[in-house]
């Protein structure tokens, strides 16, 4: 730990010595700060050591007060696989995480153009009514929506969850809208002068400029639709072969009576995906999440 | 659209009178084609507004008038739904109780720890990407596998949580199976996950100029001043977004419910009759609006009734959104306001 000085102070124009007393009241504060956080990392990392360690029990083991496994069972990872179709529900999850997230970008990206760079009375207002069904509370709608999908017969199949992305998706088009106003006009007005249409302009200049806004997109898309649950529990929860991973985990138990280890394997392994795409990805998310904190 | 055919003529006027009507049928045209460029590019939204939000808006209110079980065509029943809504219902005022509860604890907590942990991370000199990641990455852990997780964590008798505390000489609580300590137990999940909005105020945070804790500090304010009266009010825009965004989620908050009174339910009546599954278990505690509209609707089929639920929300949603923004104009300060 170094011996500079506690966080948000500046350094001062002309560094001059400090008095011993002051050099030592710093340290102590830097060494609170320190402790402070690595307790709180400590406890934000226990959840996952903790199933990781249950999911390597024994079923008995998993059930006394015991924390760390004896012996270590990895075997419980491949009992997982035969116990429940977790490929089954991973391809599932994979179809509709991937056929969502390509809709979602094909019909957001021009919807957010036109609101944030084409010229045209009531753009404002047609913004207002994307940010409004970003608010609105999904269970606000859902009843008809599911008698919609029912009378159309695809109740139980993955469509009602993806074909709503093919048409717009309302944070996406607020996020790329937002990333689409910082792209300098005179871009835009090069390729127009150059004789570029609206289209031409969307598919080669805006699309190359905004590719971090769009990988984020995408990414905050394949992150929903994987942990989505609301929606599958609805749509597909009444038929086995369409769960998908977030409907499947939670009927894991049901399924299995009591077996933790086998439960927090399963858990671990629906983590897992998620946790490899942020460390592939991270700089994106959190360009992605700061984006969506920059005021409209 | 900025089209101005008028003055455009106008000001063509003296030229000779064939090429002002080719210039005017041309502008015209291309006031067309930027017309029709922005119905191709809006189409996808026109439609998706009109077939998941206007329509089932318009369905949904009409609903919410009918009995309607999704096998008979519905019945009008005229307000018979929302009388029983806010009158005979029992489940209901429980219901809405514990989701105000979790607006009054649930989000600020969540608020403030989220900023508590971003300050922290300001401070902290070595490993901030390390910690960061930390603290980040539980919040993108699939809700459902992260309630499971903590149900088990939390498992009374044998739960690693309550073993640990039983070291220490500190008797745990019943947790996710007792009516008091199972809406705190959610909170902790809640508190676990709020990787989202500390980045958003971490970004505020040191986004805040430099020069400003500066002339602070020439005033003689300390750490805790300077957090006060410079790092608040200037990301005080980041706090209302993040608190609009955490009651709104809130008012919907379902899957974490849900999951964990099937699951601890589950494993309390362990003689495997999933059947009878106490709705909000422990004793309703767990029982929001949201997972109540969802039994009414998709398991008893009640999907008049569901739809008047339905039309509540709406109202609520749209009156605490307008509440929070309306009052915030007290205690929100925008930089550069005067512009």
């Amino acid at each position: 730990m170094s011996v500079a000085d506690a966080g948000i102070e500046t350094a001062p124009i002309v560094r001059r010595r400090l008095p011993p007393a002051v050099r030592r009241r710093r340290m102590l504060v830097a060494i609170a700060d320190h402790s402070l956080i690595i307790a709180t990392a400590i406890i934000f990392l226990l959840p996952v050591v903790f199933i990781f360690l249950t999911s390597l029990m024994t079923n008995q083991q998993a059930l006394s007060p015991k924390l760390w496994p004896d012996p270590f069972q990895w075997g419980n990872y491949r009992e997982v696989f035969t116990s429940a179709p977790l490929w089954r529900w991973a391809l599932n999850s994979f179809i509709y995480s991937s056929l969502a997230t390509i809709g979602l970008l094909v019909s957001s990206v021009p919807v957010a153009y036109a609101l944030a760079r084409l010229r045209w009375r009531g753009r404002e207002a047609a913004f207002l009514v994307v940010l409004v069904a970003l608010m609105l509370p999904p269970q606000v709608t859902v009843v008809p929506l599911y008698v919609m999908w029912a009378k159309l017969h695809l109740v139980g199949t993955l469509w009602p969850l993806i074909l709503p992305n093919w048409l717009g998706d309302a944070f996406a088009i607020f996020l790329l809208r937002q990333f689409f106003l910082t792209i300098p006009e005179e871009y835009l007005d090069a390729a127009r002068v150059d004789g570029c249409g609206e289209f031409r302009i969307l598919t080669t200049v805006v699309l190359r400029l905004a590719k971090p806004a769009i990988a984020a997109v995408a990414l905050f898309s394949v992150l929903y639709t994987w942990n989505d649950f609301f929606l599958p529990l609805l749509y597909v929860g009444e038929n086995p072969d369409n769960w998908v991973t977030s409907i499947g985990l939670a009927q894991f138990r049901g399924l299995h009576q009591v077996q933790w280890n086998l439960t927090m394997a399963a858990t671990l392994l629906v983590m897992l995906p998620v946790i490899v795409l942020f460390f592939v990805a991270q700089k994106a998310f959190v360009e992605g999440i700061t984006l969506t904190g920059v005021k409209g | 659209m900025t089209v101005a055919p008028a003055a455009g003529a106008h000001s063509s006027a003296p030229a000779p009178a064939t090429p002002v009507i080719d210039r005017r049928r041309a502008r015209k045209r291309a006031a067309w084609r930027r017309r029709g460029t922005v119905l191709l590019f809006m189409s996808p939204w026109l439609a998706g507004f009109t077939i998941f939000f206007g329509y089932p808006l318009v369905m949904s209110a009409y609903l919410s008038f009918t009995h309607y079980d999704l096998l008979n065509p519905p019945r009008w029943v005229g307000l018979a739904n929302y009388r029983y809504l806010l009158g005979t219902d029992a489940q209901v005022w429980p219901a809405i109780r514990n989701t105000l509860w979790l607006i009054a604890f649930m989000v600020p907590l969540q608020v403030m720890f989220a900023f508590g942990v971003a300050v922290m991370l300001t401070r902290a000199k070595r490993g901030v990407g390390f910690f960061r990641t930390v603290f980040y990455l539980p919040a993108l852990i699939p809700p459902v596998a992260a309630t499971l997780g903590f149900v088990y964590l939390l498992n009374p008798a044998t739960g690693p949580i309550n073993t640990l505390l039983g070291k220490i000489g500190i008797t745990g609580p019943l947790w996710f199976n007792d009516p008091t300590w199972a809406k705190p137990s959610l909170v902790l999940l809640s508190l676990w996950g709020i990787g989202n909005t500390m980045i958003i105020f971490l970004a505020a945070v040191l986004d805040v100029p430099q020069h400003l804790y500066e002339s602070a500090e020439l005033d003689g304010a300390g750490a805790m001043q300077r957090l006060r009266w410079v790092t608040l009010p200037i990301i005080s825009p980041v706090i209302l977004f993040a608190l609009v965004l955490a009651v709104i989620q809130g008012l919907q908050y379902f899957t974490q419910a849900y999951v964990a009174a099937t699951v601890a339910g589950g494993s309390a009546s362990q003689a495997g009759s999933q059947s009878n599954l106490e709705i909000g278990y422990p004793e309703g505690s767990t029982l929001f609006y949201p997972v109540l509209l969802y039994y009414q609707g998709f398991r008893f089929f009640n999907m008049g009734y569901a739809s008047a639920m339905a039309m509540l929300l709406l109202v609520v949603a749209f009156a605490a959104t307008l509440l929070i923004l309306r009052n915030s104009k007290r205690w929100v300060h925008y930089q550069g306001a005067a512009r």
